[in-house]
């Protein structure tokens, strides 16, 4: 455990890359194979289940420091993060420190305080809580306590982790990032086979690591002749792969988990599709021939049963825009261009949208369900432009038609590992936007700890300030410790950790999307809000107005699937 | 009977003794508990400080008014309100003021810790009806460890880098902190360095009488000093600023009780935080409120309203007292300009450093 905690302290104290390797590296070659595998759990964030709920120890905290329960949350609320909360308030460890927890591995520390509470009732696990309190010392507890309620991130991406495991391993980088792909078995076998240079039998079933774009800087004219590039539609959807390999189809999520529970039509069509084929898309929500955005996919990722009527309501497609694996064959290496047109021979449907989408286009020989079931593997087509003034037509109408944006790809570019910049890049749509008012400030989380960095701005109607979106970032570090300054010196009233400022600070907002909402006091819901500037010279008299914000809604087209994406703008308790 | 002490637009008031006590404006008669900014304002008529801190606070007023002094426990009686002064261990001089009028005896803390610091008078509990406290580290996250816990950490941070070749640079600040952390590491490391706002008030402890180890000035046109061995003390406005370059490679840290949070340590980017305060931590506050035997707590600039309402609950008559001395609690703030004090001087001293 004192291995693991140096490692998570050392990755926390440093924000350069090569270091986070390094300290990545010496862990994996000191640590034993079935500590090491516990740690690529822990690191690449997999999904545990909370042995303890927060509440049960918030409270056995509160009595083992003698004070009472709200002060806990109070120190919550200046902190920021529960798990250093509740270490800083204990008692100090007493002299039986570095035994027990501190001398056992991750894995068994993991085994014997956290997984084995999971059955257990209230009051063992009580026990073996304050036992591990008395014995670690607050930067161990943290550590402990983020195991135990199941949230370890360190900002170490799994890129980092398969960097420093290539290292140790001697394999290729790109070998064990595909390795890493899937869901992670923590024992030390699995971790010899990871580490071995042998090709291992798991490989079956593994994706290849996502190719991920970065958002354009420069005008687009710049990046060369447009026809060196390919443009396709940015779809507002979930990432994901398919992998049809023998017998097999599995769908698999950019956060790299299984995703053939949640669409099981998705897998079932995928029979249709030729052994040996892996396909990059994503998937979508398509109802009634218009795209339910985001959210509603959402609503359908992360489940292990989909009931009958969510099928129904949100049903998917596959949106293929790359061929990763033809034949069983690795063709990343290949041109985009010639990487295409193979996939369009594999899924020959093209997916339109506007009017006539996907439901309107007739079935096709590539996808064999009933006569009348629609399909659920197309291909997102190319946009074609003559010129970047033309591509820039077809990108400003990109809202009318449920899009973000285009994407630009180079034709001769291979399929790349992680995001690397040059030949991907996100076309996004200038976003919309509204001055608007500051009206209440939480304090944040993490790096933001004790700093009041969420923000709930309003616009004006009848002559009232209402609150429309709650944004958490776009301020600079040195803004938000200003402004910090202004709402402690501003405020009226407070909830817990919620401020009830005086309205005197304007915010330029901006937003993908804006739609009506019930849900949302004031009637509408913006989509990824962020504010883009402090407007310092502006008063709050010359904020914007709910009406304008209602134009918004008329000019563009009313999407009600997108309405669950959008920011809750808190209302005050 | 009328409280002794009633906040007004320019400070504290006492209006039986007719003075005030830190006070925000200019007024004819200040008793001052320290000397740091937010505390010791200039343009006073007349100052009233505890005898070791007199020329700590001069450095800081300046010469135009005259400043009285009295021994710690020396009782001096203005306007027929009896007055002493007691040690309050935050900085050289810090003391508490005792008002005692009518039967009754208030104790202004000013600011304070409970820890050994060699460069000051330990604090002293002194009894009294009401008590005015700080409350600036009053969470129970906020625990110190015993100062020579803390040195050794500095130390072994200064060691190594001297190893590889790095200056450390320890930001603290210029008053207090900066000669505690002098007298309390190990000078056989390195050589110690003082940034400019640092090396006056080392000036004045030295001339009060305080022991420290040698500690070199950076010299004017200095292009190259502290050879990747020297510890530089300088105060936490230099963070990021070219004042650093000419210390070749660095090793930056941070001493300050906000230093506790991972939150802040990673916001500000130190590559290294030492959690020292010269304030009372937690605990201490509630031991220093337990040994007033104080039958009502006045509670100032920090977690007012949480340690009032803790108070409360454990049957103390308790309320807040509201004044400027800090306003709440902020790290960023308080990482900023000094541990919990705002101190403009700091940043008047960075170009004394650079000529």
């Amino acid at each position: 455990m004192k291995r693991f905690t140096d490692l998570y302290w050392r990755l926390d104290a440093t924000t350069g890359t090569n270091e986070k390797v390094d300290a990545l590296r010496e862990y994996f070659a000191a640590a034993p194979p079935e500590d090491a595998a516990c740690a690529i759990e822990v690191l690449s964030g997999g999904r545990q289940l909370r042995a303890v709920s927060t509440a049960l120890l918030r409270e056995w905290a509160a009595e083992a420091a003698g004070i009472p329960l709200w002060l806990v949350e109070e120190c919550y609320a200046h902190v920021g993060d529960l798990a250093e909360t509740l270490a800083l308030v204990l008692p100090h460890a007493g002299t039986d420190a570095g035994a027990d927890g501190v001398g056992m591995g991750l894995a068994e520390c993991m085994r014997t305080t956290i997984v084995e509470l999971r059955g257990v009732d209230d009051d063992r696990k009580r026990a073996t809580v304050e036992h591990v309190w008395r014995r670690l010392a607050p930067r161990e507890r943290i550590v402990w306590h983020k195991l135990l309620t199941g949230g370890c991130r360190v900002g170490v991406s799994r890129t980092l982790v398969a960097r420093a495991l290539a290292e140790v391993a001697g394999v290729d980088p790109a070998v064990m990032a595909h390795r890493l792909m899937g869901e992670p078995q923590a024992d030390a076998d699995s971790y010899r086979n990871l580490m071995t240079s042998e090709p291992t039998a798991a490989d079956a079933r593994r994706p290849y690591p996502f190719f991920l774009a970065s958002a354009v800087e420069c005008e687009p004219s710049d990046l060369g002749p447009v026809t060196d590039w390919i443009a396709e539609w940015k779809w507002d959807g979930m990432r994901a792969q398919l992998v049809r390999r023998g017998a097999d189809a599995t769908l698999w999520s950019r956060g790299e988990e299984l995703a053939n529970e949640s669409f099981p039509e998705i897998v079932a069509a995928a029979a249709a599709i030729p052994a040996g084929t892996v396909l990059d898309g994503e998937l979508l929500a398509v109802r009634d021939s218009s795209l339910l955005g985001f959210a509603a996919v959402s609503k359908r990722s992360g489940r292990r049963r989909v009931p009958k009527k969510l099928l129904e309501e949100v049903p998917c497609v596959f949106i293929a825009y790359d061929l990763l694996e033809v034949d069983g064959i690795d063709i990343r290496g290949l041109p985009l261009s010639e990487r295409r047109t193979r996939l369009e021979s594999i899924v020959p449907l093209p997916f339109t949208v506007g009017a006539g989408s996907a439901a309107t286009v007739s079935v096709g020989d590539a996808v064999t369900e009933t006569a009348t079931a629609p399909p659920r593997f197309l291909h997102s087509p190319c946009v074609v432009g003559e010129s970047w003034e033309a591509l820039a037509t077809a990108r400003s109408m990109s809202r009318d038609r449920g899009v973000e944006g285009l994407m630009l790809k180079r034709r001769s570019s291979p399929y790349g590992v992680g995001r690397v910049r040059g030949d991907w890049w996100k076309w996004k749509i200038e976003p919309l936007e509204i001055d608007a008012v500051l009206l209440y400030a939480q304090a944040g989380h993490g790096r933001r700890a004790g700093l009041h960095s969420d923000y709930t701005l309003g616009v004006w109607h009848d002559g009232r300030l209402v609150p429309v979106a709650k944004a958490y970032s776009g301020l600079a570090d040195t803004e938000i410790v200003e402004l910090d300054r202004i709402v402690r010196a501003t405020t009226l009233e407070r909830h817990g950790p919620v401020r009830v400022v005086q309205p005197t600070q304007v915010f330029q907002l901006a937003f993908e999307g804006i739609s009506r909402s019930t849900r949302h006091k004031a009637g509408v819901a913006v989509r990824f809000p962020r504010i883009v500037r402090w407007r310092r010279e502006k008063t709050p008299p010359e904020a914007g107005t709910l009406a304008e914000l209602l134009r918004m809604i008329d000019l563009g087209k009313v999407d009600l699937g997108k309405v669950d994406a959008a920011a809750d703008p808190e209302t005050v308790p | 009977m009328a409280d002794l002490l009633t906040v007004t637009d320019a400070g504290l008031y006492c209006a039986q003794g007719d003075f005030y006590i830190d006070p925000w404006r200019r007024v004819p008669r200040a008793i001052i508990t320290h000397a740091h900014a937010d505390h010791a304002r200039s343009g006073c008529g007349r100052y009233l400080c505890a005898a070791p801190g007199t020329l700590v606070l001069r450095s800081r007023v300046g010469n135009a008014s005259p400043i009285d002094s009295l021994r710690h426990g020396e009782t001096l009686s203005i306007n027929g309100v009896e007055v002493s002064l007691h040690p309050a261990g935050h900085v050289l001089g810090s003391a508490q003021v005792r008002l005692s009028h009518g039967g009754t005896t208030w104790v202004v803390t000013g600011d304070y810790k409970l820890e050994a610091d060699p460069t000051c008078a330990p604090f002293e509990p002194v009894e009294c009806d009401v008590f005015v406290t700080e409350s600036t580290f009053g969470l129970p996250v906020y625990r110190w460890q015993d100062p020579a816990t803390i040195a050794a950490e500095i130390n072994a941070w200064w060691r190594a880098n001297r190893d590889a070749g790095r200056t450390s640079v320890l930001l603290a600040y210029a008053l207090g902190k900066a000669q505690r952390l002098a007298a309390a590491v190990d000078p056989s490391i390195g050589p110690i360095i003082g940034h400019g706002a640092v090396m006056k008030m080392v000036e004045a402890y030295r001339a009060s009488g305080v022991r420290l180890p040698p500690i070199d000035r950076v010299p004017p046109r200095t292009r190259r000093m502290g050879g990747g061995r020297a510890l530089v003390i300088a105060p936490p406005s230099v963070a990021g600023s070219s004042w650093l370059r000419i210390f070749g490679e660095t090793s930056v840290a941070m001493a300050s009780g906000w230093m506790t949070l991972r939150g802040v340590r990673r916001r500000r980017g130190f590559d290294k935080g030492f959690v020292v305060s010269d304030h009372a931590d937690f605990p201490g506050l509630l031991t220093a409120i337990a040994a007033s035997r104080a039958r009502r707590v006045l509670v100032t600039h920090g977690f007012t309203d949480t340690l009032a309402r803790l108070l409360q609950e454990r049957g103390v008559d308790a309320a807040v007292l509201p004044t400027r001395f800090t306003g709440e609690a902020a790290p960023d703030a308080a990482v900023t300009d000094g541990d919990g004090d705002h101190d403009q001087s700091e940043q008047d001293g960075l170009p004394e450093a650079e000529e």
